[in-house]
């Protein structure tokens, strides 16, 4: 019988987790603070996770919080397919299973120190950046000026407006965002992330830029910062795949011959130059 | 290790032995064609059978396997399946696929449920006797191994040479003569033989050059051409020796409380196989999916396994395509032609 595999752990096992807290942030999203039943839980920021609700299946969802942050790690899941619908019915002190955390691509917060940092989200993808702006913003010191962007398709998708508020009121961040499709309870930039980009005032030429949202925003933020000549392997892309196992192995996630689970979900943008799949 | 002769006679006894104490899958007679089955007896084996229908990968990478099982907000616990078994008439080229797995589901994260299949098993290997009708294994240079199995047959008319490359394969063959000179120089003729003869299409470059070739054929309209008539049917995945992509899916019980994860193979050709929530589809084009495979064989799996290339020639996707498009060799022949060897 064999004995090597009874000494090995299994990459597909599960732990389990318990809710500590769940809201819900609007009528797609919701918010989750998790704590790992066996304790200690270590990560970077840009890592995920995989969320497992058995019987429907798992999900792989990126860590929200920033481990400066005390007391569990937070996910925000947005209501799209069957795991996502099951999360959304959870409440606190239920279980669920989780994975990880998985990706050794993550952001560069030990490269960024010294150095301005811009964020650029879309829509969600403040979700993942938010884990990278309050580890900046924990350590705030060691880091230059910090810019925010954030553009959301309406007013009622916006996400944390409570932490967006606080780092408006910031004297050490600009924060600023935008509506592609406002309504009247919004009175500030109207049209799409991308418009934000010329009104940044950050040392473009070291500026670490950080970028997440969807699929289709990439290649418009790459344009705009093309304008600027922001070096390629400054800019840092948080990409989204189809994952099923996030250990490498079941193939669905794969760009070209890298693999967004292991050797991402952040990419340096110069590193992907010889994968057109990537963006 | 030790090289044997067996009498035609001697090896089915050998073989009615190994029923006798394992569970022996052999390679037996499915209508017209042959397959891997469970072995009953020593008259089922077909070791002159020219190729299986399905590789040997499905007895490590089960088309469908329990990962684990679970309770409804309980706990989860792995499921291993922990018997032993001989694989009997793996081909050269199948032998080197299954080299390939073990070292892609062994390399950076260690996955124990096809590993304890793996380390579960006994290949006894043998030399091909009959060249199926799309074989390439000599352009690929897996027409003949030297290592990989525990024991590797050479058929020689009236008897086999057996070669132990195991302390497992060297156990089973304990009390068999040692093979004569005469016997040894037969089986290299068949070696060199099979090293041209299981050539039904022919590359015509080097095969360690295609990394090279694809790196130079990414803008190609080859891709396009070719995929024009693809099904997406995945068919050229399913019976492929080194494909290995799967899905993961929960199944829940009657009971609604208990159930189990289970993995089951998916195929890059499909469509959907890289489409995410919101209906973004990241490969949505079948030339896409085509060129995927065709770079997955030769470029981009070759990278993590020291260079080998993940097609080892066996010919099935040949035969299974049913537009007749997905023969390797043609597509890279074509690009050889028109880029040429730079």
């Amino acid at each position: 019988m064999c004995q090597c595999c009874s000494e090995k752990k299994d990459i597909y096992l599960p732990e389990l987790a318990t809710v500590v807290k769940a809201d819900a942030m609007n009528v797609t999203e919701k918010y989750l603070k998790l704590s790992m039943d066996g304790g200690q839980f270590d990560y970077v920021p840009g890592q995920f996770v995989e969320v497992s609700l058995a019987g429907i299946g798992e999900a792989p969802i990126t860590i929200t919080s920033s481990p400066t942050q005390e007391g569990g790690f937070e996910l925000v899941v947005r209501k799209i397919g069957n795991v996502t619908n099951a999360i959304h019915t959870l409440n606190p002190g239920d279980k669920l299973g989780i994975r990880g955390p998985l990706g050794d691509g993550m952001y560069p917060v030990e490269e960024a120190k010294g150095r301005d940092v811009v964020f650029i989200c879309g829509g969600l993808g403040l979700v993942p950046q938010r884990s990278f702006i309050n580890y900046v913003l924990a350590n705030r010191a060691d880091y230059g000026e910090v810019t925010i962007l954030q553009g959301t398709k309406c007013f009622d998708q916006r996400l944390f407006t409570a932490e967006i508020a606080e780092w408006e009121n910031r004297d050490d961040v600009v924060m600023l965002e935008t509506l592609d499709e406002p309504d009247e309870k919004w009175n500030g930039n109207v049209g799409v992330v991308t418009t934000l980009v010329p009104k940044v005032k950050t040392d473009w030429s070291s500026a670490v830029v950080s970028v997440c949202g969807p699929p289709v925003m990439y290649k418009f933020v790459l344009m705009a910062l093309e304008e600027f000549d922001v070096p390629h392997e400054n800019i840092y892309l948080n990409l989204e795949r189809k994952m099923k196992c996030g250990v490498g192995k079941c193939g669905h996630c794969q760009i070209n011959d890298i693999y967004c689970c292991m050797d991402g979900p952040v990419f340096r943008y110069s590193d992907l130059a010889t994968m057109p799949e990537a963006i | 290790m030790s090289v044997k002769k067996l009498a035609k006679e001697d090896f089915a006894k050998f073989v009615e032995a190994l029923i006798e104490k394992d569970n022996v899958i052999g390679v037996q007679a499915k209508g017209e064609r042959f397959d891997f089955a469970p072995l009953e007896s020593a008259q089922d084996l077909r070791l002159d059978y020219d190729v299986t229908l399905q590789p040997p990968k499905k007895y490590f990478l089960p088309p469908k396997e329990v990962l684990m099982t679970f309770e409804v907000g309980g706990a989860y616990a792995s499921e291993y399946e922990d018997e032993t078994f001989v694989l009997l008439g793996v081909h050269p080229y199948d032998v080197v696929g299954i080299n390939q797995m073990d070292e892609l589901f062994s390399q950076d994260n260690y996955d124990t449920h096809y590993m304890k299949r793996r380390n579960n098993a006994t290949i006894i290997a043998c030399d091909v006797v009959t060249p199926s009708e799309n074989v390439f294994a000599s352009s690929m240079k897996t027409a003949v191994v030297k290592e990989g199995f525990d024991i590797l047959l050479t058929d020689l008319g009236d008897s086999y040479v057996a070669e132990a490359a195991t302390e497992k394969g060297e156990a089973l063959l304990a009390g068999a003569a040692e093979a004569d000179d005469a016997a040894l120089q037969a089986r290299e003729a068949v070696w060199a033989k099979n090293q041209k003869a299981l050539n039904k299409h022919e590359l015509e470059c080097d095969a360690a050059y295609l990394p090279k070739l694809l790196g130079r054929s990414y803008d190609h309209n080859v891709w396009d051409d070719m995929a024009r008539t693809c099904f997406s049917c995945g068919s050229c995945n399913q019976v492929c020796p080194t494909c290995y992509c799967f899905n993961v899916q929960d199944d829940v019980n009657w009971d609604l409380k208990t159930g189990q994860r289970e993995r089951c193979w998916d195929g890059c050709l499909l469509d959907g196989f890289t489409k995410v929530a919101g209906e973004h589809e990241f490969r949505d084009q079948r030339a896409h999916r085509f060129r995927h495979r065709l770079y997955r064989k030769a470029k981009y799996v070759p990278a993590k396994i020291g260079g080998q290339i993940a097609c080892v020639g066996c010919g099935r996707c040949v035969g299974a395509c049913l537009p007749g498009i997905a023969n390797p060799v043609s597509v890279y022949n074509r690009l050889i032609d028109d880029l040429g060897i730079g």
